[in-house]
Order: C-alpha cells, then structure tokens, then sequence
C-alpha cells in the first residue's frame, strides 16, 4: 500500500507535480536525443572510416606503412585471399596497390595517394562506386581511367575525360609516368579523403611501375559485424605473422578515441541535466514534507515506522523523476526514430562538417544500452532528491507534528 | 485487572531555559473496559499527558506501564511497534490519510501489521459496520463530513485490536448531532466489545458519557471521580 500512497500522493497536488514532470520529461529528451543524435554521428563517421577509407583490418608488410616504400609488396595475395575468407566473421576481401606519389593535370600539381585495385574486388570492400557524383566508376573510358575526388578534381582544375599524369618510381627504382582520363568523380563525407586519394585499376598501376601480378601491398578486409573485430584481428595475424594485422582501432586511433570519448561525453550533458532537476525534485519534495507534517506524524503515530516514512517519500520522488523520464525517454525514442529516418541536415555548417570528416547530414540511433543507463540514472536522480526531504520526515516528532496547523 | 499504570508522570518543556511543567507528578492507573474522559482547561497538559501514556512523546520523569512494559524503556524503534499493536488513537483533526479512501484508511494499519487481505477485507468490513459506515467503504475524506470522518478514524483506530484507545479531543470539531452519533458508537463499542476509551476533552457531552472523569489542573490531577 506504500507504493499506491506515494503514488496518489504524486497526484494530490496535480499542477506542482506536473511542472516537475514536464521539467524531467523535457530535460530527458534533451539528453536522451542529444546522446543518440552523438552517437549517431559517431557511428557514421565509424561507419564511413570502415566502409569508405579503411575497411574493419589491414595487412601490410611490417615496414611498409613507415613510409609507404614501394619495395613492400605482399605476394601470393590470392591465396592469402582465399585463406582469410575462410576465417569466422570475415565477410569479404580485397588486394590494393598503394603509392604515394605525384598527379598533375594542364593546371596544377599535387602530391596524392594511388591506390590500385581490382575494380570489381573492391566493391566488396569499400563504397567508393556508391559515392560516385559524376561520371561513372571506372567505366567510360577504355584506356587509363581514374576516379578521383571532388576536391581533387578542383584542385586540378579537371573534369570528366580531361587527362591527367600520374608520376610513380617504378620497380626499379626509376621515375615514370602515364596519362590517365578521368572516368568518374566521388564525394564522400571528407573533404580531406577526396582531396588526396585517387583510385586506378591494379592492372594499370601494375604496368606503369612494373609491379608483377600478384603482387600488392594492402589486404583489406571487411568484417560482418565489428563484434568481429579483435577476434578476427588475431586470427588473421596469427595466420600471417610475417605480416602487418592492423584494425581500424590501431590504424585510426582517433576514431577509437572519439569513440570512447563521446560515450563519456553524452552521459556527461546527462547527468548535468539531471543535475540540475535534482534541485527541481529536492525543491518539490521538500515542499511535500513541509506541507504534510501533520499527516506524517500521524502514519508514525498509529505505527508506521520511521524506515516506511523514509521509503515512501522516497518512492514518492523516485515516481515523480520515473514519470517526467519515462514521458522525456519516449519523446526522445520517437524523435530519434523519426530524425533517424529522414536525417537531420545540417548542411548549412556541411562544408565544415566535411572538412572534419562528417556528414552534413546526421542519422540519430538509438542505443538501448544508454537507455537503460539513463533510465537507471533517473530512478537515481529520484533518490538522490529525496535523501534530504526524507531525512527531515525521519526527524519528526510525532507529537509535535500532529499539534501541527 | 489494570491495563495502564502511570507512577509520578512528569513532562516538561524548556527544562534549561524557562522551564514548563506539562505534566507534574500524575499517578493513575485504568482498567480494561474504561470510558474515561480527561477533562480541563486548555494548557491543562491533557494532550501532553495522552501523547506520554501513548509513546508518543518522552516523559521527562516518571513510568508508564502498559500490560506490564514500561513504555520508557522502549526504543523510538520498538515504541512504534508498540503503538501499532497495542495502542489506537483518535485525533481531533481526524488525520485521515487523504488519498486512500475509507477503506484503504482502515485497512493501512492492518497492512503495516502484515494481516492477510482476506483478514484485512474480513476486519474492515465488520469495522465499517460497526461504526455505520458501510456504504461509504470507498470514498474519500475529503467527500465526507467532518463526523463521518471521525468515525472511520474510530474505526481505523480499532483496527489494529488495540488494548486502548486514547482520543485527544475527538468531538472538538463536530457539530452536536456527530458528537451524538459518535459517542453513542464508542459507548456501543465500549459495552459489547468491552473497549477501553481514554478521552481527553473539554466537551460536556462526552464528560456526560464517560464514566471516569479525571479532571487535570496545572498538569496535577485535581480530581478523579468514578461515576455509578
């Protein structure tokens, strides 16, 4: 019956406890959106870095990446290629030549990475043929073609079909260079990645520098869920110790800390609002003691125990907090499933966004995880308030209380 | 056979500083089966004197025994207990709790006491009879009148099959007609369930019913007359 009073006593001053409720409900959606609406952010950017840039695991030989030396090729790729499909979780994978080195067109210069692949492999293991805005992916153009960046593309001063020269060290060390026609243009949500990567057929790259077939220097590969992640990385560089096993984590550490970091930070904007409702509902209950004396020297006379007095104004505000968050939760459940939907754009800071790697327009997600967090938060918060008001209901004296106007 | 055994009972209030003796060295002793009424003037030390013999507030010097337990020995733990099993109050301002209805009221005390719902609906039931009130078992305080209250309190106040019952003041705030209704239900009470009432009153009409009256001056008892 304890539970029903606090309850009812929730609604015995309807206006007073529906302002604390609205407050609760409306800092919940602030915190609870603003936390999906991160993580959303966050796990596209995760997602792009995976499926655009970097694939879930690299293989490289050991010093290949001091410097991106030419001479660390990785041999038999094939046949590594066959073996790694095999290994639990890996759901496909592919082979890259990757130089760093020159293109020119008739305007300008610039120093880029090439990166050779297997046109058709490389669809399983990046988007990089779904970002295409102009032109096509490497179709269109017989001899020679490239795709290239959208910023890259301005910053040559380029267009589709215009030419332009790739100088590479070839094998042995000499200087080379060929004319490529530009088939198509790709724009994905980093600026920064258009304007420095350029994508050749392996069997073109391989020609110009005179790299043998075969041979490559990346193997990348894509796994069915990033659950997958450590597990796999360790199998795969045990299958290869020869070899560089690398996984997004090590080779974008800043995404990882990025990662962590706004985890922190979204229970973070939390907890300061629940924070600040808490002098809200510490505020209210106190007001509730005051004003129910009497009656709570009453319960204690007829034989409710000071322990009961205490559970229920506890119960009390922990109704009061659970209401208002439960109320804010679902708004922000809803929204977040609306936004994640259709998007929300912000392009107006889009170029901005992009210059840092993220899209201008943002997919909240939800994660039921911090849902739970929070809601464990709110009942918490609810405690929390009620300490003092209940420990002022505790040091009531039951006779003078009932004398009480 | 003695229920309640009150030996030099002394209450005061500012004991350092401007010292108020409430209850100065009261000796009185009641029987099962009692209607008593503690009459006298306002600041007389009546309520005092109800609040120490109930726990609900320390003596200052001085024992009270109910059924044999010194009430002043107990813990704040153990006196709660205590009340709950042993003692029903009536309060002037009735002290119902507002958002349960009459029923629930009644049926709180049981609960705390751990009586089954079946025990609890059997004892309410019965209650709300015995006290006339049996068609207003779902209704709540603020939709009855101020006597209709008093009797439901009366009722949640046996609830709990007290030894006693101790009212402070139970009719100040009625009219006549309630003063009426309810006196005549606790004297029904009083004679065929042989419950022991302790009033304390300035209220004519009970004094008229009690048949002890204790009359309390500067927190002494002036007198203490048995009535045939």
């Amino acid at each position: 019956m304890i539970w029903s009073i606090s309850w009812r006593n929730v609604w015995r001053n309807k206006l007073r406890s529906s302002v604390v409720i609205i407050a609760v409900a409306i800092g919940l959606f602030a915190g609870v959106f603003s936390a999906f609406f991160m993580k959303g952010w966050i796990a596209q950017r995760l997602n792009d870095v995976i499926n655009t840039e970097m694939s879930h695991i690299q293989l490289h030989k050991p010093k290949f990446k001091e410097n991106y030396d030419f001479k660390y090729l990785i041999n038999d790729s094939d046949a590594k290629l066959a073996e790694i499909s095999k290994i639990e979780g890996v759901k496909s994978c592919g082979k890259r030549i990757v130089i760093n080195s020159m293109v020119a067109s008739a305007e300008t210069g610039t120093g880029v990475k090439i990166i050779g692949i297997d046109t058709k492999n490389e669809k399983l293991v990046t988007n990089i043929h779904e970002k295409i805005i102009e032109g096509a992916y490497f179709d269109g153009v017989k001899r020679n073609p490239v795709v290239i960046g959208e910023k890259l593309a301005k910053k040559l001063d380029v267009g589709l079909r215009n030419k332009v020269v790739i100088t590479v060290q070839d094998i042995n060390g000499d200087i080379t260079s060929g004319a490529f026609r530009v088939a198509g243009i790709y724009k994905t949500s980093n600026t920064a990645y258009d304007g420095a990567n350029l994508f050749v057929r392996d069997t073109d790259i391989a020609r110009l520098t005179g790299i043998e077939e075969g041979m490559y220097h990346e193997i990348s590969i894509v796994l069915e869920d990033n659950k997958f992640l450590e597990q796999s990385t360790n199998e795969i560089s045990k299958l290869f110790p020869e070899l560089s096993t690398e996984n997004w984590k090590t080779l974008s550490p800043e995404m990882g800390y990025m990662d962590e970091l706004m985890g922190v930070y979204m229970y973070m904007i939390v907890i300061i609002i629940l924070l600040a409702l808490c002098f809200g509902i510490v505020n209210t209950m106190l007001m509730v003691v005051l004003e129910r004396v009497k009656e709570l020297g009453m319960l204690m006379a007829i034989g409710m125990n000071r322990v009961k007095v205490f559970f229920m104004i506890i119960l009390e505000s922990i109704f009061l907090s659970i209401t208002g968050g439960i109320v804010g939760i679902i708004i922000g459940y809803f929204v977040t499933i609306y936004f994640g939907r259709v998007g929300m754009d912000l392009s107006m800071w889009g170029e901005g966004l992009e210059a840092i790697g993220f899209a201008a327009i943002i997919y909240p997600e939800v994660d039921f995880q911090t849902l739970i967090v929070i809601s464990v938060m709110v009942i918490l918060t609810g405690i929390i308030s009620a300490l003092y008001p209940a420990y002022k209901a505790l040091k009531l004296n039951p006779a003078d209380s009932i004398r009480t106007d | 056979m003695n229920i309640i055994e009150i030996k030099n009972l002394h209450k005061v209030y500012d004991e350092n500083t401007n010292p108020v003796h409430a209850v100065n060295g009261i000796d009185l002793s009641f029987k099962e089966g009692e209607f008593a009424a503690i009459v006298g003037p306002s600041g007389s030390g009546k309520t005092t004197f109800l609040n120490v013999v109930g726990g609900l507030d320390d003596a200052t010097n001085g024992e009270v025994f109910i059924n044999g337990t010194n009430v002043g020995m107990l813990s704040s733990k153990q006196k709660t207990d205590f009340r709950m099993k042993n003692i029903g109050f009536v309060f002037q301002a009735y002290n119902l709790i507002p958002v349960l209805t009459a029923k629930e009221n009644i049926e709180f005390i049981m609960q705390l006491q751990g009586k089954s719902k079946l025990e609890r609906d059997k004892r309410t039931q019965e209650l709300m009879k015995s006290v006339e009130m049996e068609d207003k078992l779902n209704v709540r305080p603020n939709k009855l009148s101020g006597g209709q209250q008093q009797r439901v309190a009366v009722a949640r106040a046996l609830a709990s099959k007290p030894k006693f019952i101790l009212a402070d003041e139970p009719t100040a705030n009625l009219d006549s007609k309630s003063t009426e209704n309810l006196l005549n239900i606790m004297e029904k009470l009083n004679k065929e369930e042989n419950i022991t009432f302790i009033f304390s009153t300035h209220d004519a009409r009970v004094v008229k019913k009690a048949r002890r009256v204790i009359t309390v001056e500067d927190g002494k008892v002036k007198s203490d007359e048995w009535k045939n």
